[in-house]
């Protein structure tokens, strides 16, 4: 059996993730997940709060600003949010690749 | 399980954080041993995926949701400290860009989403490898119990911080979170095994297995089709 070549493996699973994050997402369930179900219950869900950085996120609370449409504004951040995070993912992987002949741990051939 | 700011106690957060920045610390120096290019592509896209399917909550009893976490199932594909810098830029893009999961809390967060179960699946299968037959049934059975495990230990990790923060007492918060967590746990196990089973199908050779050992039979056929 033949393997797909790694590029199109890559590919594929983005467009997979992309179509999660952007199509299924909206009709995510929209109750409280464990912990905030939890902090409910047991009444400390209010000691809760954003941080001062937070006020100004760009896409707070998974819905892309200026969108009316809740599933719609769901979907955009869900869309721009997973290719951000494979962009940030892939960056941060080449910064800290291994490269060769560096002077520090070169221990193994 | 993302906990907010206002959760923890200063001191609680910041303690935590040791073993969250220790873990990911540690994740980017064997980075420089162990990350060669055809991983580059394939971090991106596991920390890519995990976001996309943390979206993805799924209803639990009683007006409960659940999503994944991810910690288990990133260090079956790429090890557990290439891991715990995956948790550690998904756990982080959803506190800055995002609001969710507190600033003060993100060692907390990094901690109990991903490093323990990156780090605890990674344990698992060293021991697997050795007590269990090389079969990728054992592999998914150890996948599937150790996700789940993942969660667990997340849930009881955010009750014991709870608990010394002096939010809610210890006793009544744990088995609250361990009774809604052991459900969500399955479908964290449910996920993991059913994406680390797609990757087996393609393209078994990516996997690390996280100390199970290669999965990939060893044939020995030239990568002639590796694109440019």
């Amino acid at each position: 059996m033949r393997r797909i070549p790694t590029i199109v493996f890559i590919a594929l699973a983005l467009a997979v993730a992309v179509g999660l994050a952007t199509a299924v997402s909206p009709f995510a369930s929209p109750d409280p997940d464990g912990l905030a179900k939890v902090a409910g219950e047991k009444g400390f869900l209010d000691s809760g709060e954003l941080h001062a950085i937070q006020d100004d996120s760009p896409i707070p609370g998974y819905a892309f600003p200026g969108i009316d449409d809740e599933r719609v504004a769901t979907g955009v951040a869900g869309f721009v949010g997973t290719l951000g995070i494979f962009a940030i993912g892939v960056g941060i992987a080449w910064g800290l690749r291994r490269t060769r002949g560096t002077p520090a741990g070169t221990a193994s051939a | 399980m993302h906990i907010p700011d206002g959760f923890l106690d200063g001191s609680v957060a910041a303690v935590t954080a040791v073993p969250a920045v220790a873990a990911v610390g540690y994740g980017v120096r064997r980075a420089g041993k162990t990350l060669d290019d055809r991983k580059v592509p394939l971090l991106g896209v596991t920390a890519a995926f995990i976001f996309a399917v943390q979206m993805l909550n799924f209803p639990v009893a009683g007006g409960t949701s659940g999503h994944l976490l991810g910690g288990a199932l990133a260090a079956i594909l790429l090890g557990p400290w290439l891991a715990c810098i995956v948790m550690a830029v998904v756990i982080s893009g959803q506190a800055f860009v995002f609001a969710d999961g507190g600033v003060t809390a993100l060692g907390a967060n990094i901690f109990n989403m991903g490093v323990v179960g990156a780090l605890g699946i990674g344990l698992a299968m060293i021991a697997a490898r050795y007590l269990l037959p090389r079969s990728r049934t054992a592999f998914l059975s150890v996948a599937a119990v150790g996700a789940w495990a993942s969660v667990m230990l997340g849930a009881l990790l955010c009750s014991v911080e709870l608990g010394i923060s002096g939010t809610v007492p210890f006793a009544t918060v744990l088995p609250a979170m361990l009774g809604v967590h052991a459900l969500i746990g399955v479908g964290e196990a449910i996920i993991t095994v059913a994406a680390v089973a797609a990757v087996l199908a393609t393209r078994p050779d990516l996997i690390d297995g996280a100390g199970f050992g290669p999965l990939d039979e060893p044939r020995t056929m030239p990568a002639a089709g590796v694109a440019s």
